[in-house]
């Protein structure tokens, strides 16, 4: 069986795995790291979404082999332990979620899409969402909490200019 | 558009603006959020036991066949292969899944095994188990059970289904037709003699896959003869009863658990053979197991939803005012009758009258069996169907008098001050403002402005239309006082249950007997808790979803939870005051009538600074050193509350839409829903209802549909296929409320899981056809894809046949791959 070296929220793990090993069945079923979710089986859904090397991948169509020598972090890696993430806080504070099953993978995408675009119009946040399916919100607060993570991760890289 | 009655709009129907200090009416932040945004949730498939194996099920490929053979030994020779059991193997014990919903003495009720034993009804019904070290093992060995298959004929189409001669779906039964319901009251042929108006309309209902975001998941163990199953379910006390009765296990040796459950939306308001099949696998191997679906194997089989066909006859007078109604339903069973499934389409029978008077209505349902997954609950439940048949009709009666959409709903609409109303199907609703939240409706939404651009872009033949959609709605919910469900041969009652414990600390446990999925009831039922003893909202803690911890409930569907569920636990605190009243007298050594409650504190009337509070009496309770005469030293009380009426939600929604006429694309272009949903414990929530709602129901008129081929294969198996919508296909709502306060319940709400689905399918399409009617279409068919509005435009045209709400399937299972007829 091949084998893998990944780090996953600042922890390594070297493994044996089968070839055919998805990444988010690795992650959820070998690692435990089951605070990122499966919700189906064509990489439709987006809930499994994590970051590889910083950019957003489906891990249900990720082979854990692919994962090889990468960064992997999932919404159990945000924050510091004490606080909260900004975009964390911001679906809280926006009533962004209701059962909460996309919820890890929307926290993952939204990360991505301002990493591209630090401060979108609710248009583009829509189209950069595309990829992630939720059932519960109609997506309202989800584009109101990714505005408000946005205004706040500008203001805490850009201090200066917030103040100003 | 004339004037609605401008004295309703005087009425106090603003929402209600809490004090400062009530929890109730505040928009809290939900405490559930901590463990859902962090990953630290508990769904089904995350818990892990010593020794626990995977199962997957081969499910039939064909919709309609004879199993012939069954050849598993190749299976069960695979590596890691613990156990391959058939429908033959499990013959002995696995039962019949129940339906508990007998609508007629002679509705016929076919066998439900958990997995087929000599014949399969419908692609996805399980075929065989098998049980391995991991799930892939389990699936790897699937591929290795060998199975003959003799195909029978598919039963697709319900009108044909219950021609002579057709195929029978249940052989045994020698037909095709599970029950006919009827309804009548008035007289409705004589409303429709000499009518200076009728309109008859045929509507379909297209099936729906309900798609709660978490797939559906088992975990169960055994030990000794004792069992827990974990189940991604919304109805664990339903659960744990009809297990019981399905298996033979005693109930009091079986505990069910639905930890996070990842929305249901009614589709985990089922009690599923793979939940049978998990408890009947544990028990037969002494380990424990789990299982866990794929997408595409549970758009097969987890239970679908709607799927009507509608013929609808409405006679008014000129004046627009209407004299009758008759309905006349065809609704698809699917392959056998599941928990609720034959009820659900006459949960529409008392809401196609909607918010409208008239002389007469007459309601005919027929449940049809098909090769088609079986149907059962979907958000709104049998309303979403009525209030679209209702509020389309409306639309078709204002265009055939010439009237604007609202003026004709004005003329029929019950009264604000006519409330409480009888209703021509025999419901009373209690309380509601329509030309209320009709009037904040249409000045959210600039009525007046849209219709003059929608003038301006006819007059100049814009190739892109501006369409307004109406829908003015009401549901019946708070499911259901037990005297109406009685009376309609459904098996259970429709109370709930809550306990309150205030523990020697002074902390507070509540215990519900709802059982939230998602809806956020830990801070709700905390705020209603809070409120009512007094006492910090941070010290209330909210147990629900285990039978162990919450051994009494009726759990969660049918917008019931806080119209029920929070009215018992409201009641359960009183006594809970009513019984530290009482020890606190003693304590102060006052008559209880002297003591006035508040703010959690007992004080004596007239005598500042003589106080206890909620915990000190608690405390002293539980101390139980001195206590009055005959006092049990406990505060903890209980309530089980069954609701004397329903609720009725209502609202108005206005929807514009831009059709563009060359490429059928529809667009919405604005969508303003005003609900009036009584009380408002936590407006946060309620918005998120209602946002959530309204993707739903839109997404029913513009995108979603189960679509089968003419062999009975689901086309729809996966989301590439079966169009859930994303952020970029749904647009901004603007949303609002009126507050007319629930008369038949202490806390005045009316319920608000349902009511965005219910309103929102009909303003839609209504605006799509408002679009479109200059050019002659009077109705396209759902989902409304580009592909469908062409050709309706384009029938309408040339001078054909309008589709008339044609099943035929078009483009509108997804990404041009489902085939369909089309």
């Amino acid at each position: 069986m091949p084998h893998v070296s990944v780090d996953v929220d600042g922890v390594r793990y070297e493994d044996e795995v089968e070839a055919r090993l998805l990444l988010t069945h690795y992650l959820r079923d070998r690692l435990g790291k089951v605070g990122t979710p499966i919700g189906c089986d064509t990489s439709n859904c987006g809930a499994c979404t994590v970051l590889m090397d910083g950019l957003s991948v489906k891990s249900c169509s990720v082979l854990a082999v692919q994962a090889d020598g990468h960064e992997i972090t999932t919404v159990e890696g945000l924050g510091d332990g004490q606080d909260l993430h900004p975009m964390q806080r911001a679906f809280h504070e926006e009533h962004a979620l209701q059962c909460g099953y996309c919820t890890p993978g929307m926290i993952m995408a939204a990360l991505d899409l301002l990493r591209d675009n630090a401060d979108p119009s609710d248009e583009e946040i829509r189209a950069g969402l595309e990829g992630n399916l939720c059932r519960c919100t109609g997506y309202q607060n989800i584009v109101r909490a990714v505005r408000r993570a946005a205004d706040g991760m500008r203001q805490a890289e850009r201090p200066e200019e917030a103040r100003s | 558009m004339s004037e609605i009655a401008p004295e309703a709009v005087a009425e106090q129907v603003t929402p209600s603006t809490p004090d400062a200090t009530a929890e109730v009416g505040r928009a809290r932040l939900r405490t559930e959020d901590a463990r859902l945004i962090t990953g630290r949730t508990t769904w089904t498939d995350n818990i892990q036991l010593p020794g626990l194996l995977h199962v997957a099920f081969l499910r039939s490929p064909i919709s309609h066949a004879r199993i012939t053979r069954i050849d598993a030994e190749d299976a069960r020779r695979r590596p890691g292969v613990i156990a391959v059991v058939t429908g033959a193997d499990l013959a002995g014990e696995q039962g019949s899944l129940p339906c508990a919903w007998p609508v007629t003495e002679d509705m016929v009720l076919p066998d439900h095994p958990p997995v087929a034993v000599d014949e399969v009804r419908y692609v996805g019904e399980p075929v065989a188990a098998v049980v391995a070290r991991d799930r892939y093992a389990a699936v790897d060995a699937l591929e290795a059970i060998d199975i003959d298959y003799e195909p029978l004929p598919a039963v697709v189409d319900m009108e044909r289904a219950i021609e002579e001669g057709t195929g029978l779906v249940h052989a045994d039964k020698g037909t095709n037709t599970s029950y006919t319901w009827v309804f009548e009251a008035g007289e409705p042929d004589a409303a429709f003699r000499d009518a200076p108006v009728v309109i008859e309309r045929r509507y379909v209902q297209q099936r729906l896959i309900p798609t709660a975001m978490e797939p559906r998941a088992v975990v169960c163990s055994a030990v000794g003869d004792e069992y827990t199953l974990w189940s991604a379910t919304q109805i664990p006390h339903i659960l744990r009863l009809m297990l019981a009765t399905v298996t033979g296990i005693p109930e009091h040796r079986l505990r069910v658990i639905a930890p996070d459950v990842g929305g249901g939306f009614g589709s985990k308001l089922q009690v599923y053979g793979e939940e049978v099949v998990c408890l009947l696998l544990a028990r037969r191997l002494g380990r424990p197991v789990k299982w866990t679906e794929s997408r595409s194997e549970g758009n097969m089989a987890v239970h679908h939803g709607r799927d009507q066909i509608q013929r609808l006859s409405l006679a008014a007078d000129r004046d627009g005012r209407i004299r009758g109604l008759k309905v006349d339903l065809l609704a698809d069973m699917g392959a056998y009758l599941m928990l609720v499934t034959p009820g659900i389409p006459l949960l529409g029978a008392f809401m196609f009258n909607g918010i409208y008077k008239m002389d007469a209505y007459s309601f005919r349902c027929t449940g049809v069996f098909t090769n088609k997954t079986p149907t059962d609950a979907y958000r709104g439940a049998g309303r979403p169907e009525a209030t679209f048949g209702i509020e389309r009709m409306m639309d078709e009666l204002a265009a055939e008098l010439g009237l604007d959409p609202l003026e004709v709903r004005r003329r029929n609409w019950i009264a604000h001050e006519e409330f409480p109303y009888d209703t021509i199907s025999g419901l009373t609703y209690d309380s509601g403002n329509y030309e209320a939240a009709t009037e904040k409706a249409m000045r959210l939404f600039d009525y007046d402005k849209l219709r003059a651009e929608q003038a301006d872009r006819r007059d100049r033949g814009d190739p892109v239309q501006l369409g307004i959609g109406v829908s003015t709605f009401t549901e019946m919910c708070g499911l259901a006082p037990s005297r109406v469900l009685g009376s309609l041969s459904y098996g259970a009652g429709g109370w709930e249950h809550a306990s309150v414990r205030v523990l020697p600390s002074g902390k507070v446990e509540v215990v519900t007997g709802s059982s939230a999925h998602g809806q956020g009831h830990e801070t709700a039922w905390a705020q209603i808790a809070a409120d009512r003893l007094g006492v910090p909202f941070e010290d209330v803690r909210v147990l629900h979803g285990d039978t162990s911890v919450s051994p009494k409930g009726m759990d969660t569907y049918g917008s019931r939870s806080l119209a029920v569920g929070g009215v018992a636990l409201y009641n359960a605190c009183d006594k809970v005051v009513d019984k530290a009243r009482r020890m606190a007298a003693h304590l102060l050594e006052a008559d209880e009538g002297d003591l006035e409650f508040s703010g959690g504190s007992f004080s004596v009337k007239g005598v500042p600074g003589q106080a206890r509070t909620l915990q000190e009496v608690a405390l002293a309770a539980f101390a139980a050193h001195d206590l009055p005469e005959g006092f049990e030293p406990s505060l903890d009380s209980e309530a089980t509350h069954d609701p004397e009426n329903f609720s009725f939600p209502h609202g108005t929604h206005l929807c514009a839409v831009e059709v563009d006429t060359e490429t059928g694309f529809v667009k919405i272009r604005s969508y303003v829903a005003v609900d009036d949903v009584g009380k408002v414990v936590n407006p946060l929530i309620v918005e998120g209802q209602v946002h959530g709602g309204l993707a739903q129901g839109i997404a029913q008129a513009l995108y979603e549909e189960a679509v089968y081929d003419a062999d009975g294969n689901l086309t729809t198996t996966t989301m590439a296929d079966y169009l859930v919508p994303s952020a970029a296909d749904l647009p901004t709502f603007t949303t609002d409320r009126t507050e007319t306060p629930a008369t038949t319940n202490p806390l005045g709400v009316k319920g608000v899981g349902e009511a965005g689905t219910i309103a929102s399918t009909p303003a839609v399409v209504n605006a799509i056809v408002d679009a479109l009617r200059p050019y002659g279409v009077d109705d396209v068919p759902m989902p409304c894809t580009p592909e469908r509005v062409w050709r309706a435009l384009r029938a309408a045209q040339s001078g054909q046949a309008p589709p008339g709400g044609s099943p035929e399937p078009g483009a509108g299972g997804g990404l041009g791959s489902a085939g369909g007829a089309a």
